[in-house]
């Protein structure tokens, strides 16, 4: 059987009882140069898995730090193809890093379900996260998705009670999302002893690995949610990076900054738990 | 025979359209929601408070004018007026308003929401709120705040909080977008009256039912002056909840004509327009799959109407659902058009109806004179105008001799 480029990416993680780093931008942002020299150096400032958003003129689940670059992204033009044409260009040089794709049904389905698929098959993305596609509505996209190899990834929240848990793991691959806080990104932050009972909740109805996001902006809260998850997703902080820079430079300087950071306190952060439970 | 009646379908389907298109977060509400509400419509004592409700609250039944003056001056069909306006707060979006806010009460809700774009909407669901006694935050376009100020002075003196949305083009649809994220950050004590038939099911459904009382009545009250169904049944479009309430109750009945008239702006073919169905595409937007303004990569264009009321790029559904199956002709209304119509109301009948009422006035305009006069024909007269004062003193402003802005 082959392995996914996720599944691989946290076995080793596993292997160095790590959680893995997870970056959100919005592919474009915030112009199609700058997009892309962001991307391509997030692996070796310390990203594990990308996720690029693919902007949207309505983000209804965004605050307003990724309701901006979603702005920003489609006032300098970017599309469906060029966000596709990103990644393709990422794979000549990367082929280990994962990359799922976020966003909302509307451009997917303008698009085209099955062309999409196609080509975000070839271009070589790895899984999904579309907001607006409940279970309810798998035979839209998730199903399809399975047929091209690309994992459906699905999020849990604080809303998902027991009699409905089942429902969302159900078709779900790759692994799961957890969404911290009840509410749109760049929002509060989560309180960690609600989250790892929520966490570990979970961990007994699946085998997927679980990620943890909304609301972690810091090195120190990113390595406290990284003791008990398998994956912390930073978006808004690194968004806001590229809003604050003044110049392209700037930008991706920061950014990669704020990655280094948050990567070093994830590759420390359970070998200090250890510590201190000596 | 029942086609039309048994929709929508479990999943909220209308053939492909609607649906339930939200984040995770919403779902676990959103399907208590439709128990809840299931549970409500065959419960005797939610209906017998919602028909007091409506009753001596709202005003209804509202009456069906036979407007004479208005036939004559167009000269063909006979044109009948179904009074949505002289309801409380003086549209239709009340008779929804005080179904969603009996429900939210019964859900044990503790916080009320709604977006809005020409107001009526907002002042219903402040109105209701506040006669329920619960605290409520309205979402307005900063667009629209600025084109409706008698409304939203309207709502602040009825206790509401009006939230100015600024994303976007500050209308209709971005504050129904600031509005779902509200939701989801309140999910636990908030309950989110959605004023037109879009949004996830079972929105379009319930919405559709609580509004239907306007087609109910019409019905009753043309066979008691005429003894028979309307010919045809005009209203305007906007998410489409006025014409959906006066459409449902005869949808089964294939001789009585439907006609649904989007915005048209300033022309369908100019680009500016709000004439979803008219004009756009399938795509998902706000919880549904309906028509949408959208460029070919699926994001959402502006809308552009005269009417904030109308000024939406989406539909409800189950219009894009009868438009597909062709029970429901939809036509278009340009701004022009509307103030003219507008007028004409104003002159004929002493009715200053709203600027989205004016556009199925406008329709009206171009149709009845083709007709004879036993055509019955049905105009849902959705609101007054008394809001629309500003704009119209600024597109009219020099006829009468008041200075513009
Ligand atoms: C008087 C009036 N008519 C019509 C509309 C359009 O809404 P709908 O299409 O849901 O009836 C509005 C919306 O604000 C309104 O205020």
């Amino acid at each position: 059987m082959t392995t996914t480029r996720l599944e691989r990416c946290f076995a080793a993680l596993k292997q160095q009882n790590r959680p893995a780093l997870v970056s959100y931008l919005t592919a474009g942002d915030p112009d199609a140069e700058t997009s892309r020299r962001l991307l391509h150096g997030l692996p070796e400032a310390g990203v594990d898995i990308i996720e690029l958003g693919m902007p949207f003129s309505d983000p209804m689940a965004d605050g307003p730090a990724i309701q901006k670059a979603a702005l920003r992204a489609l006032e300098g033009g970017q599309t469906q193809a060029k966000t596709l044409e990103m990644v393709r260009s990422f794979r000549e040089q990367n082929s280990t890093t994962p990359i799922v794709l976020m966003g909302y049904y509307n451009p997917i389905y303008c698009y085209g379900v099955e062309r999409f698929l196609t080509d975000a098959a070839k271009a070589g993305i790895d899984g999904l996260i579309v907001v607006d596609l409940p279970p309810e509505h798998d035979e839209e996209l998730c199903q399809p998705a399975a047929k091209h190899g690309i994992d459906f990834i699905r999020l849990a929240t604080p809303t998902t009670d027991a009699k409905r848990l089942p429902k969302v793991l159900g078709n779900a691959s790759g692994f799961i999302y957890y969404v911290s806080v009840a509410g749109v990104t760049g929002g509060s932050a989560p309180t960690p002893e609600r989250l790892e009972s929520a966490v570990r909740e979970l961990r007994e109805h699946t085998e997927l690995p679980i990620a943890v996001g909304f609301g972690i902006r810091t090195a120190e809260q990113a390595a406290t949610i990284g003791r008990f998850s398998d994956a912390v997703v930073v978006g808004s902080a690194l968004v806001d990076c590229i809003e604050h820079a003044n110049t392209p430079d700037e930008a991706v300087e920061r950014v990669h900054g704020l990655v280094s950071e948050l990567a070093e306190s994830v590759r420390a952060c359970r070998k200090a738990s250890e510590r201190q439970a000596c | 025979m029942n086609q039309f009646v048994n929709l929508p379908d479990a999943n909220g389907l209308f053939g492909s359209f609607g649906g339930r298109f939200v984040a995770e977060t919403l779902m676990p509400l959103i399907l208590e929601l439709q128990d809840e509400y299931t549970a409500a419509k065959n419960d005797p004592e939610f209906q017998r408070q919602l028909a007091y409700f409506q009753g001596d609250y709202v005003g209804r039944p509202s009456p069906l004018y036979f407007a004479e003056r208005l036939t004559e001056h167009f000269g063909g069909a006979s044109i009948y007026l179904k009074r949505e306006e002289l309801n409380h707060t003086g549209a239709h979006k009340i008779n929804n308003c005080i179904g969603q806010v009996l429900l939210a009460k019964q859900m044990g809700k503790k916080r009320i929401i709604a977006e809005t774009g020409a107001g009526m909407h907002g002042v219903a669901t402040a109105t209701v709120a506040a006669r329920f006694g619960l605290p409520c935050v309205i979402y307005m376009g900063a667009t629209d705040i600025e084109r409706q100020q008698p409304n939203v002075f309207r709502m602040k003196l009825l206790g509401a909080e009006i939230v100015p949305v600024t994303s976007g083009t500050g209308t209709l649809k971005d504050a129904m977008n600031e509005a779902l994220r509200d939701w989801v950050t309140n999910v636990d004590d908030t309950f989110y009256i959605i004023g037109t038939v879009a949004g996830p099911h079972p929105y379009p459904a319930m919405v559709r039912d609580f509004q239907a009382v306007i087609g109910h009545e019409t019905r009753t009250q043309m066979i008691e002056k005429q003894g028979r169904l309307p010919d045809s049944l005009v209203a305007c479009v906007g998410g489409g909840s006025n014409a959906m309430g006066l459409f449902y109750p005869f949808i089964n009945d294939p001789a009585v004509k439907m006609i649904g008239v989007e915005a048209g702006g300033k022309g369908v073919k100019s680009g500016l327009h709000a004439a979803s169905l008219n004009g756009g595409t399938p795509g998902v937007l706000h919880g549904n799959r309906t028509y949408l303004l959208q460029n070919e990569d699926g994001q959402i264009t502006d809308a552009h109407s005269i009417s904030a009321g109308l000024d939406y790029p989406g539909i409800g559904p189950e219009h894009a659902w009868l438009y597909e199956q062709g029970r429901v002709e939809y036509v278009s209304a340009t701004d022009d058009e509307a103030l003219e119509a507008f007028q004409i109301c104003c002159r004929q009948e002493g009715i200053i109806p709203a600027l989205e009422t004016a556009h199925a006035l406008a329709e009206v305009a171009k149709r009845a004179p083709t007709l004879p006069r036993e055509h019955l024909m049905v105009v849902n007269l959705s609101g007054r105008g008394d809001k629309d004062m500003m704009s119209v003193a600024h597109h009219l402003g020099d006829k009468f001799g008041v200075k513009n802005r």
